[in-house]
């Protein structure tokens, strides 16, 4: 659903909303819209922006083993390497000289590890484990902060942060082609949600005061 | 939206200037202006509406459009007065219209008596600098029901058997409950505790020309597209704009308090978007820049005649920070909670809002919610156990079972006054204008870790008794980082101890006024917002007043 289809959406659903508001908000809405309309054409470019197609191959098979495609799909089919290509010319151009750096390093650690391979693309899905396992640094899962701000560390980081950042995120905004991402975890791509939300609040028969329970038991 | 605001000339003597268009900074502008003041109001941050609020996870929360920015204003942090400080990210606010209120989570708690008038009841704390407020609860009781009714909180009176005395009911019925919500409420009751719907600022049902929440599912950290959050920006400036006599003025980045040769305040000097200087001048200046801001505001404008700072002759300008302290359990359950849905918490519970020192062994207490406030991305990287894969099949499958069957129980709780615990002025490091950037120095007050910890517990408790197939956390450690920024320029009666009166007159310069989270004595239970709103409205009353007696241009 594009920005446009969105608001015509809301517009049409009118769940709680005020018709007053969207009239008062219209032409900012409209201009928004239009704009972010544009960008969703954008965002699947046809072709590469910043990575050359040899790059691109690298990239999307490291993406392919960060969100593997089994019985559901991965970040191959999300197309998050077109995510990362339009990124880093645009909102996430300082992370330009990570992979700048950090493909040919992976090249060479390719040639270190496998003697005969010469492109990571070209590996099996288990040589191309070891080679990330051999960049991964690891450490514990992120504590808990007001927000989880994930800070990249070192090549391997940028790219599972641009990763999952391609496959969860909202698909107007480039990434998570046809809303895979949320497919797999399993959220629902509507825009506007209506009580009941889950399992445990379907047959919440409302709020009772604490009085009244206790003059049941 | 485009509302006709008046264009004042900076060498225009407004009756008040604002820095600051938060909380407090917006609802002092709304209730000035519609007092019949001339108003400016100098912010920071952009002027950004609705249509700027998306769902793009990258540039509201990685990319910071809505909050300060680590690059533009980096800040130093350290544990105590001795050390060095290392540059460190040491907090987030609001840099927008609207503040800080934009993106929070919108929990609108009252403070209670307590939090008034602590120090008479538990007595002195080793190591903290807890005193009683200069007001009560009864005083700030109208101000309280005037955020609920004018800024607009939804919520049910009388749920709560803790609750402190209020004179009207909420304006709108609770917001529908989520399934943490539930999952809360029926092992809070077994265990003989009293959840009840939070209190939120956010509307349940459409309210002066704006929309009822839609449960997007995108609101703690997101600006809200239809305007259900009740933030200044649409609750409180638009109301300011349509009287006339309020400008808003965005990318205004003030950075010193002018004062003459009588120790008055003439005006606000701030860069403009191309940081040329300017000087706003105004017959009284209310500074609401937040608990970091403020005091580095007042740092900045030090002079020949205030040396150590403006309104600092008590030395305590920027001292006894306080954060809130808590944290958050995390819990598993075996069907879908689908909690992204809608905003984040549903249920709370204040059982332990008083505790009794001398049986738990520490000053303090707090209030446990229910809530579930990850988006899609920020899930992946925070809300996943301890030991799940960081990538490769496993990780995809935590994803796949977790996302949906996740909610958390956030503890808030005290923190104690101490007046080491401070925002200053780094010596050395400078923001992107050249200024002396941020320094903080904290370390919790061992009694905060220890009521951190007893909440846990509860927390835990109260995942057990939910059949959670799965809990953990991290145990609460010594906060670096702050979102709640009070306590730095407190309010009293004794110009030796305290920064502002009651009026939130500066005790050293009669026409400057603050009013934000720096004027907290003590710092509640961790919801701060609602008592810096209502301070905010009982402050504009007491400085209308004071205006029309001719008591500030005097």
């Amino acid at each position: 659903m594009n920005e446009l289809s969105r608001r015509n959406f809301l517009l049409r659903t009118g769940t709680g909303l005020s018709a007053a508001w969207i009239t008062a908000n219209w032409p900012a809405l409209l201009s928004a819209a239009t704009h972010a309309h544009d960008a969703a054409k954008a965002a699947t470019p046809p072709k590469f922006e910043f990575f050359t197609p040899e790059e691109a191959v690298e990239v999307e098979a490291i993406t392919a083993r960060i969100i593997p495609t089994d019985e559901t799909p991965g970040a191959r089919e999300a197309g998050v390497v077109y995510f990362i290509d339009h990124g880093l010319v645009t909102f996430g151009a300082d992370d330009q000289k990570a992979y700048r750096e950090g493909l040919p390093e992976l090249q060479a650690r390719v040639k270190e590890i496998f003697a005969s391979a010469s492109k990571f693309s070209g590996l099996t899905a288990e040589q191309q484990d070891a080679v990330l396992h051999s960049f991964d640094e690891g450490g514990p899962t992120a504590r808990r902060a007001f927000r989880a701000r994930p800070g990249a560390q070192n090549f391997f980081d940028t790219v599972r942060l641009h990763t999952i950042q391609g496959f969860l995120i909202d698909p107007e905004f480039g990434g998570n082609r046809d809303a895979i991402g949320w497919k797999v975890i399993g959220r629902e791509r509507e825009h506007i949600f209506q009580a009941p939300f889950g399992y445990y609040d379907k047959d919440y028969p409302g709020w009772q005061s604490a009085a009244k329970e206790a003059d049941k038991t | 939206m485009t509302v006709d605001q008046p264009k004042y000339k900076t060498s225009d003597e407004v009756d008040f200037v604002i820095v600051g268009s938060g909380a407090a900074g917006g609802i002092l502008a709304k209730e000035l202006s519609t007092n019949g003041f001339r108003v400016v109001v100098l912010e920071q941050g952009p002027y950004l509406t609705e249509a700027d609020f998306t769902h793009n996870e990258i540039e509201i929360l990685a990319l910071d459009k809505l909050t300060n920015h680590p690059k533009l204003q980096p800040t130093t942090v350290r544990k105590t007065p001795d050390e060095k400080a290392k540059p460190q990210r040491a907090l987030v606010y609001g840099r927008c219209v609207g503040g800080t209120s934009v993106h929070f989570t919108a929990n609108f708690w009252r403070f209670h008596e307590i939090d008034f008038n602590e120090r008479s009841k538990v007595g002195p704390i080793a190591g903290a600098n807890l005193v009683d407020w200069p007001i009560t609860y009864a005083d700030l009781e109208p101000y309280y029901t005037k955020v609920e009714w004018e800024i607009g909180v939804s919520g049910l009176a009388g749920a709560s058997p803790f609750d402190p005395p209020r004179s009207k009911p909420y304006p709108m019925p609770p917001l529908p409950v989520k399934s943490s919500g539930v999952i809360f409420e029926r092992a809070a009751r077994k265990l003989g505790w009293h959840p009840y719907p939070a209190p939120m600022a956010i509307l349940s049902q459409a309210r002066a020309g704006r929309s009822a929440c839609v449960n997007c599912g995108f609101c703690l950290g997101f600006g809200c597209e239809v305007g259900a959050k009740s933030s200044s920006l649409v609750a409180a400036i638009r109301v300011a704009e349509r009287t006339g006599r309020c400008e808003i003025r965005p990318n205004s980045y003030v950075h010193r308090i002018e004062t003459d040769a009588n120790g008055r305040a003439t005006g606000a000097v701030y860069f403009d978007e191309k940081r040329n200087t300017h000087l706003q001048k105004a017959k009284a200046v209310v500074v609401c820049a937040n608990g970091a801001e403020t005091p580095r505001l007042l740092l900045l404008s030090a002079n020949k005649q205030f040396p150590n700072g403006l309104a600092n002759s008590s030395g305590i300008v920027g001292k006894n920070l306080m954060f809130n302290s808590g944290g958050v359990v995390t819990g598993q359950f075996e069907h879908p909670l689908n909690d992204y849905k809608g905003y984040a918490v549903s249920r709370v519970l204040h059982d332990f809002y008083e505790l009794d020192p001398q049986k738990v062994g520490f000053c303090g207490g707090g209030g446990l919610d229910a809530r579930f406030d990850f988006t899609p991305i920020s899930f992946a990287f925070g809300g996943l156990p301890p030991g799940t894969p960081r990538w490769g099949k496993d990780f995809k499958a935590a994803l796949a079972q977790d996302f949906n069957r996740t909610m958390e129980i956030f503890c808030h709780g005290t923190s104690l006054p101490v007046e080491n615990n401070s925002f200053s002025l780094d010596p050395d490091l400078k923001d992107a204008w050249g200024l002396p950037a941020l320094r903080l120095t904290y370390k919790d007050h061992p009694d905060d870790l220890k009521l951190g910890n007893w909440l846990f517990g509860r927390a835990n408790e109260l995942f057990d008794a939910a059949g959670a197939t799965k809990k953990w956390s991290f145990p609460p450690g010594e906060q670096q980082f702050g979102v709640h920024l009070l306590g730095t320029c407190r309010m009293g009666n004794d110009p030796k101890t305290s920064v502002i009166n009651p009026d939130h007159r500066t005790h050293d310069v009669k026409n400057l006024f603050l009013c934000d989270g720096s004027s907290l004595v003590t710092s509640g239970r961790g919801q701060p917002t609602m008592t810096i709103e209502a301070l905010a409205f009982r402050a504009a009353d007491r400085i209308t007043a004071l205006a029309k007696r001719g008591e500030i241009s005097a």
